[in-house]
Parts: C-alpha cells; structure tokens; sequence
C-alpha cells in the first residue's frame, strides 16, 4: 500500500450530500477482476453525456479545468453511503484523489480508504462551509495535509482532525494489516481451540 | 449488564490495544463480485485461506435471471464466475454456483440452509450483510482489501461502534408490513442517522415479527447508515432454524439452543442512544426522492423544498424532485409507474411471495406496466412452485424468474430504461441504480404487488380487492 505522510495539492469541490458508491462507480464497471483501471469510470454517469464515456458532461464541477489537478476531495456529509463496493475507492485513487474531506462519510466507505492509501477526514460542518468559500474565492490554491500533526494547513488557517492510531500507522508507513494481524497467529489459533470446545458446532466436519 | 451487541463483541475479541480490536469472524460469505481481487491479493502473498470450512460462496450480483444456459450468459460477467468457481476450487470453499438447486442471493441462501446463528460475526463484501442480524448475529458489510483480511486471518480489524436502541412499541395496524417499519426508522434518523451505531431492535411490534419481517428490517440497517442490526434471538429463531441443513447436528442441538438464547441484553443494559416509535403511526411508505430517508406515507404529498429550512436538504430534495420528475403538492397516491420488481435479498422470501400472491390473485397486471418476480433463492422458487404461487404470478401477467440480486443493483440485463418508474421492493431508490435515468420508488410487497394491478401507489389498507 501507498504511504500517505504530507499531502499538498489543489482542491476539487462537489457541493453535494450523501454522494453513494453508485455515484462514485455504476454497476456496470463492477464487472472486473482486478483492482485498477477505475479511474476513467469515476462519477460516470455525471462525468459524462454518453453511456460509453467519451463526450464529457462540460456541467459536472470535476470536468472543469481548474479541478484537472486536484487530489483533495472537499465534499459534504455521508460521503460514500450505500453499497460496501471498494471499487469507488479504488476509482478515486486511480482518478487521482488521495484525500477526501467532508463533515460525515458511510461506515465501509470510509474503512475502505485507508486500505488504500487515502485519508479520508472528517472536519466541523462550519469548517467545511468556510473550506468551500475559500477554494471557491482562491482558483488553483493549494492546502497542506499533514497526517503526523494531523492537521489541514489552508488559507492561513489549520483545522485539526482525529484519526485512529492504528490506522494512521498504518497509513503513515503504507503497512499491509493482513501482515500485522498475522504477528498475533498464535492468538488466533488460541481463540480458536477455545471455541472448539464451547462451540463444537461450528467446527465440525465440513462446516 | 451488558447489551447483547457487548456480549456478542467481548466473546470475539482476538486482542485489544488502544482501542484497536482484532474481532474474530465465524462465519464468511463471499460473492463473484467484490471477492477476485482478495483471492488475487492472497495467492500473490502465498497466503493460503484459514478456514476454508467457514466460509460459502455464491454466485448473485451479475448472473441472469431468465435463463440457467451458461452460453447466454454475457462474457465479462462469465469471467468473474469463473473466476470465483476457480478460487473457491483451489481453497477448498463451499460453492452454491449458478446451476447449484441451492444457489440465490446470499442474504437469502445462508438463513435457510442455516448458516446464520445467533452470537455469530458474520462478513460479506456487500453492504446488505446486516441482514443476518435478525437472528442476533453480528454480521456487517465489508471492502474487498478486508475479505482479503477474513480469507486469510479469520478475524477483522474494527473499532468499537455504539450501541443505539430503536424500539417500535405496540403492533402494527393490519396491512402495514416490516418493509413500512423500516423505511419511517430511516424518514425518522436520516441515512446516517445511525452511523457509527450498532442498532438493536426491540419492542412489541419487532418482537411480533417473522424471521423474514426481521430480515427485512435489519437488511436496510445499513440505509440508516449503521455498522450493523440486530433482534434479540427467541422462540421464533429456534424454530426458523430447526432442522436446517446446516444448523447444529442432533449432537449439540441442545446446547447450541441454550447458547444462542443468552445472546440477549441484559434487563437494566443501556444503549449509547435510544429511538422510540409507535407501531399505530407507521402507514404504507413509499420513497418520493433519490435517498431512502426521503420517504412518506402513501396517504401524502410530495414535500415542498422551499418549505425545508436547512439548505443542504433543501438542495438534495430539488435534485431529487428533478431527477423523479415529480412536482410538489402532488398526490403520493396518484404517481404511475410502467415497472415494478419483486426482489431482492430485502424482499424476495417465501413470505413476501406469498403477501404478493395473495394481493394479485385472479386480478391482471395494468397494461402499461412490466412486471417482475424474483426469488430470492433456488429454494424459495421451488416452495412458491409447490404452493402454486408462480401460476398466480404468470396469470396475473408477471414474470417470474430465477433467483438473483436482478434489479436491485441491475448489473445484470434487469435493468430500467432512462425515464422508466419503478416500484421496487429492493433497498436503494439512488439515481441510476437500477438503470441510467431510471426512477426508483422503494415499497413493501403488498404496495408493489397492487400498484402492479393498478398502474399507481395505493394505501394498501384501502385497497380491498
């Protein structure tokens, strides 16, 4: 997994709540076996006027041209509810974006970042608010993310957020969890023995 | 005094480290759609799957529903059953695949083979895993990087959610089904009014219910945004469970029985939060916008935006009034539709069948609307053949299919044309779902089955044919 540590870049708004993972990538792009290729997808029925994705929808905000370079996300709240799909953050990944910041997002959504490489933040209704005004009054500008301080440097003005710890580390040193649950091996295998006995049922034949 | 949501969660713990929690999953069920790139992350690590035994496959989200001859099957889809066939071959994993009897939507498939326990964690990559929770599991949606994790562990990384109380006092008026109960919890809290909360049901109205009325209730947990729901296991739960396939052998029936009833809250136990609602309030719902908190008895009007005060919700009601075509102050009542879909794993048991059955009977289906019934599972088609509830189908003017997830998510061709209105009985009205620029209207299987007949909503409890 990719690292995340300090991120600066440009900021793409989508003045919109409760945007669900069928937003971010229609069923019909679900239909793979690996894990990358989303990017072009992302937002697809927004993002473009055709069904096969070639005339772009000059209307919808991430096509305009001040937003090309953008990898912040800056959104409203229950951002990414709905279906548990972890293609609609591979898509934004792909499509360039490595944080999302909003006032809310959807439980599975916001999990599935991490795994990813993004930082997903949460920041105050008002602070979001002041965000919009600001990117919307300062074309191209750039803020800072930083994950250690756990701050947002924009305009002058830091906004701090919470992570969990575990998750920071992880995203922090872009470690592979599978590879750390597996340290506790001996764990698993203890809580399973355990439960053999109190649950025989569930461990026996082919069940 | 410990909720059941503590008691399930404490007895799970693997370790516990400033709040990190690796939680042990007993049960793991995995579909064509969002389990390839684990079984790829896995085999590229040289990881092998740790309990093959604990986890069932099935193959729901893309197959088709009006046929079982593979060489109709379009390709790409073709490829992620394959796929799954091959990596469930190479692990050793229990398959239902798509010409399996048993083969069906997997929140329908594991109750009634019994593979759904009270006490149990189960996981899925696939948000609707909450629906397990009507039988006091604590089962939850997961991404593909933490199917990926299950595979090859066993266990999850999680934090600990709230614990959040959502009682339904009294009993129901008749008519008024499980579907209308959970639709005005998410009118009531919102689409993330639960976010960050396990919910557990309670009260009369809850406690009253079928397992599939439970079923339904805890599938849609998930439009409320919650990490899980659950109803306290009870008499009702035994019996659902006893003599399934793979329920507890004689052996340790009794045991598993005793077990399973003491996953209940304590008396005394307290939640993070509590919602109350009156049974004798919730009417006949039907979802006007494009989110499934944007709901309102059929007796009502289509809401005014310029009436709502707060601008984000001012703004999402426009859109959605625009994307439904409908215009304030209209009659919920009078909206037609040209389709309605019977389905999904929130609507398509044996027992909505029947309700839908026992509405059309002998009556037709309104010219201008196609309609369509999909069961849930291999062995709900079967009971409703053996009922003869397909005849009632087919000669009211329905279509009855093959099991399969269909128009819920329209992956496969089952999918609404731009402008097309639907009924729905599935879970999620979101713009596009069930088709580019198609209308999505989420109901129960009473209103869906006469609005069929009559070509528009109906208040069901009116309606006496």
């Amino acid at each position: 997994m990719k690292a995340f540590q300090i991120l600066e870049g440009k900021v793409a708004l989508l003045d919109r709540a409760n945007i669900d993972t069928d937003a971010i990538i229609p069923k019909q792009f679900l239909r793979k076996i690996e894990r990358s290729g989303f990017g072009k997808h992302l937002f697809h029925d927004w993002r473009f006027l055709d069904n096969e994705g070639t005339k772009l929808n000059p209307e919808f905000v991430l096509n305009l041209p001040r937003y090309s370079e953008a990898t912040i996300l800056l959104t409203r709240d229950n951002f990414g509810c709905g279906s548990s799909r972890e293609h609609a953050p591979w898509a934004l990944e792909d499509y360039g974006f490595r944080s999302i910041i909003a006032p809310s997002f959807a439980d599975i959504f916001y999990n599935n970042c991490f795994k990813n490489g993004m930082l997903p933040i949460v920041l105050k209704n008002s602070e979001v608010d002041e965000l919009f005004l600001m990117v919307t009054r300062n074309d191209g500008a750039k803020v800072k993310i930083n994950l250690d301080k756990q701050i947002v440097e924009a305009f002058g003005k830091t906004y701090s957020f919470e992570v969990d710890g575990f998750r920071k580390h992880c995203l922090w040193n872009g470690l592979d969890d599978i590879g750390l649950t597996l340290q506790k091996e001996a764990k698993i295998k203890q809580y399973e023995d355990k439960f053999k006995q109190i649950k025989p049922w569930l461990y026996e034949g082919a069940l | 005094m410990k909720t059941m949501f503590q008691k399930i969660w404490e007895e799970h713990l693997v370790s516990e480290e400033n709040g990190t929690c690796i939680l042990y999953i007993d049960r793991h069920l995995v579909h064509e759609v969002t389990s390839p790139q684990a079984f790829e992350g896995l085999s590229l690590a040289g990881r092998p799957v740790r309990r093959p035994e604990a986890t069932f496959a099935t193959m729901d989200h893309n197959v088709s529903t009006r046929t079982k001859d593979l060489s109709q099957v379009d390709s790409i889809s073709l490829v992620q059953m394959n796929t799954l066939s091959d990596n469930c071959k190479k692990n050793g994993i229990r398959l239902f695949d798509f010409n399996h009897p048993d083969n069906g939507i997997v929140h329908v498939i594991a109750p009634e083979l019994g593979l759904t326990h009270p006490g149990m964690t189960i996981v899925c990559g696939d948000s609707h895993t909450s629906t397990h929770g009507a039988f006091g599991a604590l089962a939850f949606g997961i991404g593909t990087s933490e199917v990926e994790h299950v595979l090859a562990t066993q266990t999850l990384v999680q934090t600990k959610p709230k614990t959040m109380e959502i009682r339904v006092e009294g009993s129901l008026s008749p008519l008024v089904s499980a579907k209308d109960i959970i639709l005005a919890i998410i009118g009531k809290i919102g689409t993330d009014g639960a976010t960050g909360y396990v919910v557990e049901y309670t009260g009369e109205a809850i406690r009253s219910l079928s397992m599939e009325g439970r079923m339904t209730i805890c599938n849609m947990s998930i439009e409320a945004g919650a990490r899980a729901g659950l109803v306290a296991p009870d008499e009702t739960t035994i019996q659902y469970l006893t003599g399934k396939e793979f329920s507890p052998s004689k052996n340790h029936w009794e045991a598993a029985q005793k077990q399973w009833l003491s996953y209940v809250s304590d008396l005394g136990a307290t939640y993070d939060k509590t919602i109350v609602l009156q049974a004798k309030d919730i009417q006949p719902m039907v979802t006007w916008g494009t989110s499934p908190g944007q709901v309102l008895p059929v007796t009502e009007n289509i809401p005014d935006p310029l009436n709502i005060e707060d601008p984000m919700i001012r703004k999402s009601a426009e859109m959605a009034l625009s994307y439904m075509d409908l215009k304030p102050g209209q009659k919920i009542s009078e909206i037609a539709v040209n389709k309605v879909f019977i389905g999904s794993c929130t609507n398509s048991r044996i027992e909505d069948l029947r309700i839908v059955a026992s509405t059309v009977k002998g009556r037709k289906v309104h010219p201008s609307v196609e309609a369509i019934v999909v069961p849930g599972s291999g062995r709900v088609k079967r009971q409703a053949e053996k009922e003869g509830l397909n005849t009632i189908f087919t000669e009211a003017g329905f279509q009855w299919r093959n099991p399969g997830c269909s128009m819920c998510l329209a992956m496969n061709d089952d999918v609404l044309s731009p402008g097309d209105r639907c009924a729905s009985t599935s879970n999620r009205n979101f713009e596009g779902r069930q088709g580019k620029g198609g209308r999505t209207h989420l109901v129960g299987p009473a209103m869906a089955a006469a609005t069929a007949i009559l070509g528009h909503f109906v208040d069901i409890r009116e309606w006496n044919p």
